[in-house]
Formats: C-alpha cells, structure tokens, sequence
C-alpha cells in the first residue's frame, strides 16, 4: 500500500476542500448513476452484457484526478465509471445503454463501448485485454506528435484494466512493447479480486506481487489501497508525473472491489455475502464523506443529504432523457459509420452511407 | 486531389480524383514489385510526416524481404520501426495511432501471422468508427506477404482475404503487378479507412515498368488483362497471370478467346466489370487462391448469378486451391494451388457447356 511520509503533508491533504468535495461528488454521481442503470436493466429497458462499476469508484475519480485534461485515456467494458469520470453527460452514458440516437455512441456501441472524443476518451472496450495494446499506441501517437511533428506536449495514456486481464497475451505483448519503447502508458489494474467468478489466486501466478511482473517488462509498479482516493491520489499522480515527464511506463495494481456480480447476469456463488459486506465497512464514498464532514469539517449532514439529492434528481433525468429518445433510425443508421470514405460495391448487401453527427462532437 | 473532411477526423483528409489518366503501364522504367511498394511508401512519407512503416524487421535488417531497403536511412527510426515479434502487440498499437492522428503502415511478415493479431485487426480497426458512433475512424494500411511463398507448409501460406472479407469495415486490396502495386498502395495510405494490402512473397522479385511519376489507381476498378468473348476468366493478385497464361494457350490450342479481369481490389468489388464481360462471354471462371468453401469465388459467383443469371449459358465455375491444409511436397503443393492448367482445364470444360 502506499505510505504516506510522515515528516511532510500528503499531496491529497493539501489540495483545496473544493477540490475533495468534487471527487465525493463525482464518485456518489457513478454510484447512483450504476444502481439506477442495475434497475434500468432488470427492467429490460438495457441489453446485453452490462458490467457495474458499484465500489470501484475511488479508481476512476482518483487516477482521472491525476491527468490533464489532454491525456487520452481507455478502459475495458466496465466502463461506465471512467465516462462519467472522464466528464461525459450521464445522459449520453444512460441513452448509449438504452440503445438511442443521443447516445455517446448513437446506439451503435452499448454499455461496453463508451467513447467520448472531446473528454479524451478512447473507448470501453468489450474483449478482455484488447485494449492494452490500444493504449500504447495511444501513448506512441503522443509522443511521435511531439517527436516526429513538433506539435502538443508531452502527455500520459491511463489504460485500465481488470485483474481478469493480466493474463491475456495481448497485455503482456503490450507491456513488452511500453517497456522497450517507453512509452508514455500507465496500466491501471483495477484489482477486484476477481474475473467473473474466478478468484485472482485461481487464476493468476504471484498475485500478491503483480508489480514483480510489470518490473519483468521494465516497467516500475506500485499498489494502490483503490478503496481510498486519498490514497490514490497521494501516489498516483507522482506517478502520473514521472511518467509524463520521463516518458516512460508505469503500472499500478490498484486494490478495489466491486459490491456487484460480474455482469448483470451473476448470480455470485464464488463468494460469501460477509466478504462483500467487508468490503463495504472500507467504502470509499463513506470514508471520503466523513472525513469531508468530520476531519475537513468543510461538509455539513445537510450539504452531503443536499449533493445526493442533486445527483438522484441529475440521475433520474439521464433515464428519464434516455427513455424518451429517439432510437437510431434503420434507414439512416444501420449502414452508415462504417466507412469513412465509402465507395461503391464495397457490400453485395447496401451502400454504405455518412450518419448523423455524433450528439458529443 | 479532392479535400474532405469526416467528423472522426481531426484534419481533413485529401484523396485522389483519378480524374486524370494513368501513366503508359509500357515503359523502360523497370523496377521490381519491392520497389514499387517501397516508392509508394516512400513518395507518401515524404508528403505527410504522420506516415510511419512498423514491423518486424522493417528497419535495421531493411525489411525481412527488403521491401523497405534504404528506408530506414531516410526516414529514420523515429518512422521506421522495428518491432519484436509481437503481431497482436504492434497491430493494436498501430490503430490506436491511427485513432490518435497518425497514418500508420504496418507491416505484417506474412499475413499468415496476421492470425494472432486477428483481436485487434478484425474487431478494432474495422469497428472503431461504428462503435464509436463516428468519433474515431481508423486510417491504417495493413500490409505483407499473402499466399503461398514456396513450400513453406500449413501454417505459413495463408490466404486470409477469404476470411477476412467477410469483416464489414475493411477495404481489401490485391495487387498482381509492380504498376498497379505502387498506384493502389498510394491510395490506400491516402483512405481514411483501415485497408488490407495483400502482397506475394513469390511476386517480390516481379519485374515490369513503372512510372516514376506519382499515380493513384482508385479501389473498385479492374482492368482489363487481356481481351476475348468467349469467357470470362476473373481473378486478383497472382493467379492473375496463371488466367493470362492459360487465355493465350486457350486461344492458341483451342481457339478459346479469354477476357481476363485483374481485380484489384476484391472490397470493393467491381462487380459492374465482371457483369459486363459477361454480357459479352455468357460464361465465368472465377480463381482464387483461397480454399473454395465460403471464398471470394463463392461471392462473385453468386453476385454474378445475382446481378447476370438470364447472360449465363452455364453455371459459373470455380477454380480454387484444393480445399486441404498447404501441403509441403512440391508436387502436391503445385497440385494444390490454382494454376495454368487447372484454370485451362476449367475453361475448356465451360465452353463446351450448355
């Protein structure tokens, strides 16, 4: 865990209340954004495979703390908590899983596929791993624009991934290539302890040394306690900013767990109810509450009541928007925004065609 | 050159009018297939500095079948990439450059070990824009070795575009010459859209004019090889000139006169140039190098039915590689593959059906 020096104040401590008051802020907008999207899809009104961020909130809002506002930034499908992180309208996350034309990505992407350009965020990606290579490349593109073009700053890719994930091939070749380019990427295991329902332990080898193997790549790794953004943010961001101005990897095995199954869909017989209610005396949101109300003492009972009203209200709207818009039509949706350049008899099936402009560009 | 602009797009993106027409194909000019690809490279990295080669050996070695020799000492290694053997690794990094403003090329060894990168080049490159809702395209140019290279066995002579084509997303190009290799790869790092270029290890060391001028040949037109009204023989990359070969033994033998339709590129597919030929012939030879279940020859087969069954005296034929693993024997390797004779064969049988 990171170890906050004794002899001088932490980084967190010294950031203004606004600040922390924001974070509880965005982290209590993704708890109650995941339960209003867990009810949405118990109703039939989402489809699909749906992954819910529910206790992991402190590793998106704490990490996403640490960038500029520049940085890209890519994540795996349990992607609704980096979106709405990240800056994304819940409406566009709520109207993308409710399959309509608003959506960040017009319908066509769903819970796993959340993009959003102007916030930097290059996707949810839906097969585990795959995105770990996309992440270097990321960091490539930056550093080859600075390099090579002579245009923008030096910046650093966030790509995140689930334990489940440390042992697909595509994350080690992407480790190997970070590390023998040096590239500007930070891989942010967000170490639930489980993938599916498969233990960490049953699954991978060292589990308690996951830095030993990103150090094997060259890469320097630290452990993060996920389930205190404090303690994220003390020592992520002199990680975020060792690897922005050295331009070289990091990796984080970032301890978290999600109060949920693994999709919508589990019925999660591979742990006791006492371990997830453990869990839970450690949350996040709670413990950044209090210490706002009790430590800080810049938050009142009533300020914390009056926030969490403003995100329900915030919440309900963005089912409430995404109930009553307009789904994708067939005619102008289905064929288009396949290719960017479409030429004739490239389908035996229809033309390809441009669609309507992205609600977020 | 048209300017245009896409809203996945950072800059608007030029590409060609292909208003004016392409150089002579005769000429002194003659230069290898390598060259040609690597005067395409080259002329499109000197005009747009987002133009980067990665690879295995693209770089030091000068390219494992030096289709990229001497571009190292121009470019540098900051654009000339060597990569470790690592296709899923490098693959997803070049689409996530191309996401990030770039315009990679990257080069496959052989587009057989383009399998283990079949995550990243099938379902991100392809979908990007459409998952995306069209916030990020993907303009990359995949490129390398296809076919079999000689005796190389199962594993390694690939011919991924039966399989690949059927991926909604990617535009496939297959050239069989040095002229139309350099004029189709410049436009393929020219399209804002991931593009598989499907070279020949066997055709490398091809040799044949080619312009020094900059040219671009436009996807979805093929050309005429050779002319005749008795068949029509269709085919891409290098089958192409087994079909020639076996039109002028047709003729010669048998008085069989061949239209023979290099392709080009096979998505798109010019359907409109085979339906019209065979208007003309009233009979079609499709070869293809790929296995024949579910292939390219299947599809133009049935578009041609589609698009052409009241033009046809017959049914259309297929001559495909044997639908068997590569085998690694000579004799059985060329039985194997689609050749001279088979395609004769195919096309004698055809003409006197009814």
């Amino acid at each position: 865990m990171a170890q906050a020096t004794t002899d001088r104040p932490s980084l967190s401590s010294q950031l203004p209340d606004k600040t922390l008051t924001k974070w509880l802020y965005d982290m209590q907008l993704i708890r109650e954004f995941e339960t209003r999207t867990a009810q949405a899809y118990q109703q039939a009104k989402i489809g699909g495979f749906c992954h819910i961020y529910t206790g992991q909130e402190a590793c998106a809002v704490g990490t996403i703390a640490c960038l500029d506002a520049k940085d890209p930034v890519i994540t795996a499908y349990r992607d609704h908590g980096h979106a709405l992180a990240r800056g994304m309208d819940p409406k566009a996350c709520m109207a993308e899983m409710f399959g309509k034309l608003p959506g960040c990505a017009k319908g066509k992407g769903g819970s796993m596929h959340m993009f959003d350009k102007p916030n930097h965020l290059y996707g949810g990606h839906g097969i585990v791993g795959a995105q770990t290579p996309l992440g270097a490349g990321l960091a490539f593109a930056d550093r080859y624009r600075w390099e090579v073009l002579g245009k923008g700053s030096k910046q650093v890719s966030l790509c995140y991934l689930g334990d489940g994930a440390l042992n697909q091939g595509a994350f080690h070749e992407a480790q190997n290539l970070a590390g023998l380019l040096n590239l500007p990427v930070i891989y942010i295991v967000e170490n639930n302890g489980y993938s599916m329902g498969t233990s960490i332990e049953r699954g991978t080898t060292m589990a308690d040394q996951l830095t030993l193997k990103a150090k094997g790549y060259g890469i320097k790794g630290i452990e993060i306690d996920g389930m205190s953004i404090m303690d994220v943010y003390d020592a992520f961001k002199p990680l975020v900013d060792e690897c922005r101005d050295l331009q070289r990897p990091g990796f984080v095995d970032l301890k978290t767990y999600r109060y949920q199954g693994h999709s919508m869909s589990d019925p999660q017989k591979y742990r006791t109810k006492e371990e997830v209610e453990d869990a839970k005396e450690r949350d996040s949101i709670a413990n950044l509450a209090s210490h706002l109300m009790q430590e800080r003492g810049c938050l009142s009972e009533d300020d914390w009541k009056a926030m969490q009203k403003e995100i329900r209200d915030i919440v309900k709207e963005s089912v409430d928007f995404a109930e009553a818009a307009e789904a994708p039509s067939v005619e102008e949706e289905l064929y288009s925004d396949v290719f960017i350049h479409p030429l004739p008899n490239l389908s035996p099936s229809g033309a390809y065609t441009h669609g309507s402009k992205n609600p977020l560009l | 050159m048209t300017t245009l602009t896409h809203p996945a797009l950072d800059k608007p993106y030029t590409y060609p009018d292909f208003d004016k027409p392409l150089p002579p194909r005769e000429g002194d000019r003659v230069i290898q297939f390598r060259e040609a690809l690597r005067e395409a490279m080259s002329e499109e990295m000197r005009r747009d500095e987002r133009v980067f080669l990665m690879g295995e050996e693209v770089a030091n070695y000068n390219g494992a079948y030096k289709v990229s020799q001497g571009m190292l000492d121009e470019f540098g290694d900051k654009r000339i990439i060597d990569t470790p053997i690592s296709e899923n690794g490098f693959a997803g990094m070049g689409i996530a450059a191309a996401m990030g403003g770039l315009r990679p090329i990257v080069e496959f060894m052989s587009w057989s070990f383009s399998l283990v990168a079949a995550d990243q080049i099938l379902n991100n490159a392809p979908k990007m824009l459409y998952m995306s809702g069209a916030q990020w395209g993907c303009p990359i140019v995949f490129r390398g070795n296809n076919g079999a290279g000689g005796q190389l066995g199962s594993t390694h002579s690939w011919c991924v575009e039966g399989l690949y084509a059927n991926v909604p997303g990617v535009k496939i190009v297959i050239p069989s010459n040095p002229y139309d290799a350099k004029g189709l790869l410049k436009t393929a790092i020219l399209d804002p859209d991931p593009v598989f270029f499907l070279e020949s290890e066997r055709m490398l060391g091809d040799k044949a004019h080619v312009p020094e001028e900059e040219y671009y040949i436009p996807f979805g037109k093929a050309r005429l090889a050779r002319e005749g009204s008795d068949v029509t023989l269709v085919s891409f990359g290098r089958p192409v000139h087994f079909c020639v070969e076996a039109a002028e033994k047709l003729a010669g033998d048998e008085g069989i006169e061949a239209d023979v339709l290099d392709m080009r590129t096979i998505r798109p597919l010019d359907i409109d140039a085979i339906v019209e030929s065979v208007k003309k012939t009233n009979r079609i030879v499709v070869v293809d190098q790929c296995w024949p279940f579910a292939s390219i020859a299947s599809e133009v087969c049935t578009q041609v039915m589609e698009r052409a069954f009241d033009w046809l005296d017959a049914a259309p034929v297929r001559v495909n590689t044997a639908d068997v693993p590569t085998p690694y024997a000579k004799g059985l390797e060329a039985a194997y593959l689609p050749n001279t004779e088979r395609i004769a064969a195919a096309v004698t049988k055809l003409a006197g059906a009814r």
